[in-house]
């Protein structure tokens, strides 16, 4: 393929990528409100229940409320709402979701990208050095290692990193840390097996540049796939260790809304987080499909 | 079946026996409180101590170790049968129908399963009774967790789709469900059998994360996950030590699952 119908083809996917995103923002954003709406007390105001009111004031207040209750007409209000940024206020902190995302989304982004590199970096080098040495006590006692980590609940990695006073990356990198280290060391020694491979071996090229110049570009679009799944692993990870952390991120205001039952703020921050995730692996699979080209 | 994976399947075996005779040796009921003996250390009357209400350890390890050994398979089970149906039928009808559920497949891989987990908890009553609170967390699994098998199924039906067997089944007439449960599961079932295996450990760890978090099972209940809700006392452990049994527990099913699975099918 040249490289004109190439960077056109790779083009054509962004594009696609692009809608895809923008009618899944669309139908996230309608099933969200779905499940705001029919979510049992919807549209009940504390207010209602408090005895000093008159009725003719709780009526008012039900005729207010009334403005938005067609499925249609709250469906308008709601998309309009977001189209602007508002996304609602929280119903347990009463505060705007949008001002409590801005405050949250940072924290956690920077705990789930240092947890990343440092899972990352952890899983390559120890896999790249399964590569090196092919002993059986290596092969056994990562093995033993990799399991032992992967049988750990990320609530009970939280705990610990709370006692031995951790930063939240670092948990947040003991639990991504196996699923990458498994995959990692699969794909490599899958190309590390190539016949290809075995001809530069057999050469007598060093470990080093078969690592950099074979097995590494071959193994790379999976690779970069792995990376965009991380970031969902990472994510997942962030609700119980920010929650027994006790750090001001996304996972705990997950949590905290999961446990007062603040159906508009846990559907907007899924939302969001919904959203973050699928264009981290649309960029993935779009630098993997890059890559697998350049190196065709 | 290498000898790890037989003493491993042993270890899950004994484990699985313990757990259904748990009625028979359960030393007390898992809410009874002594409260002459709260915080108790290991003794012959209470053989792993009492907790902090002065409820004997040891028994509510043995109900705990039954809920969270029974919740995951039944969710596992549900998740499986979810994918078997539609990842069949996707693989076998292909055209728009494979590239929707494909689609809502990969869709839901993308999102992070705690987070959706949690929507589906904010949206039912939290101050349930502790049965209630075990079928919403086996109903929660089972609904939800079903994406990732669903895409290995779709692939294994796809093989099939043009096999000669199945050409003749068509040719002879055969009806569509007729050629799902005569035909094609008989020849996925091995995938099933695996699917519904990785699933377990997946379940046992994410019905203790919700229970560590308060979302799963609801006191006075057991399982492994509520049991480690007290390592928050690191103080308390270091003193007790017994105390990280239903740890121990944990990770030796979920390793010992992780050993009889070969290998290739782990890394799925």
């Amino acid at each position: 393929m040249s490289e004109t119908n190439q960077s056109k083809s790779l083009f054509r996917l962004a594009l696609q990528r692009l809608l895809f995103l923008a009618c899944l923002g669309l139908v996230g954003a309608l099933m969200s409100a779905t499940l705001v709406r029919f979510a049992p007390g919807y549209g009940v105001q504390e207010r209602e229940l408090d005895p000093r009111w008159r009725a003719e004031s709780v009526e008012a207040l039900r005729q207010q409320q009334a403005l938005h209750q067609g499925l249609l007409s709250y469906y308008v209000h709601y998309l309009a709402g977001i189209a602007h940024g508002d996304l609602g206020e929280s119903d347990s902190l009463k505060r705007p979701v949008r001002e409590l995302l801005r405050q949250r989304l940072p924290v956690t982004g920077s705990s789930v990208v240092r947890g990343l590199g440092a899972a990352w970096l952890a899983a390559a080098l120890l896999a790249s050095c399964g590569l090196a040495a092919h002993g059986w006590f290596f092969e056994t006692s990562t093995t033993a290692f990799n399991g032992l980590l992967l049988s750990l609940p990320s609530a009970v990695v939280a705990m610990l990193a709370v006692h031995l006073r951790t930063p939240v990356f670092c948990a947040i990198a003991v639990v991504v840390f196996p699923r990458l280290y498994s995959y990692t060391r699969n794909l490599l020694l899958r190309s590390y097996n190539q016949p290809h491979v075995l001809a530069a071996r057999a050469r007598g090229l060093g470990s080093r540049a078969i690592l950099f110049r074979h097995v590494l570009p071959l193994a790379a679009p999976s690779l970069l796939a792995l990376f965009g799944v991380s970031f969902a692993i990472a994510f997942g990870a962030a609700i119980p260790i920010e929650a027994l952390c006790d750090s001001p991120g996304l996972g705990q205001l997950a949590w905290q809304a999961a446990l007062s039952r603040d159906l508009p703020l846990i559907v907007n921050v899924t939302l969001i987080v919904s959203l973050v995730m699928l264009v981290a692996n649309s960029l993935a699979d779009l630098a993997g499909r890059t890559f697998a080209g350049s190196v065709q | 079946m290498k000898s790890l994976q037989k003493v491993a399947a042993a270890i899950l075996c004994a484990i699985f026996v313990l757990m259904l005779l748990a009625t028979f040796l359960l030393p007390a009921p898992y809410a009874r409180q002594f409260r002459d003996v709260p915080n108790a250390a290991p003794s012959s009357a209470h053989l792993l101590g009492t907790d902090a209400l002065g409820r004997d350890s040891l028994s509510r390890l043995l109900y705990g170790t039954r809920v969270s050994l029974l919740l995951a398979p039944a969710a596992a089970l549900l998740s499986t049968l979810i994918a078997a149906v539609l990842g069949s039928v996707a693989g076998i009808l292909g055209g728009w129908f494979e590239r929707i559920a494909l689609a809502a497949t990969d869709l839901s891989l993308a999102l992070p399963w705690l987070f959706l987990l949690l929507v589906v908890r904010a949206m039912l009553p939290l101050d349930v009774p502790p049965f209630v609170s075990v079928g919403i967390a086996f109903l929660m699994m089972g609904l939800l967790g079903w994406q990732a098998s669903v895409r290995v199924i779709c692939a294994a039906a796809r093989g099939v789709r043009d096999s000669d067997f199945l050409l003749l089944a068509r040719s002879s007439g055969c009806k569509p469900a007729r050629l799902l449960w005569r035909h094609v599961a008989p020849n996925l079932r091995p995938l099933f059998y695996t699917q519904f295996l990785i699933s377990i450990p997946i379940f046992i760890l994410t019905e203790a994360n919700l229970s560590i978090l308060g979302l799963g099972v609801m006191e006075p209940m057991p399982s492994w996950g509520n049991l480690m809700r007290g390592f928050e006392d690191f103080s308390m452990l270091l003193a007790n030590p017994w105390r990280l049994v239903p740890l121990a527990l944990l990770v030796i099913v979920v390793m010992c699952f992780q050993l009889v699975l070969p290998s290739q099918e782990v890394t799925q």
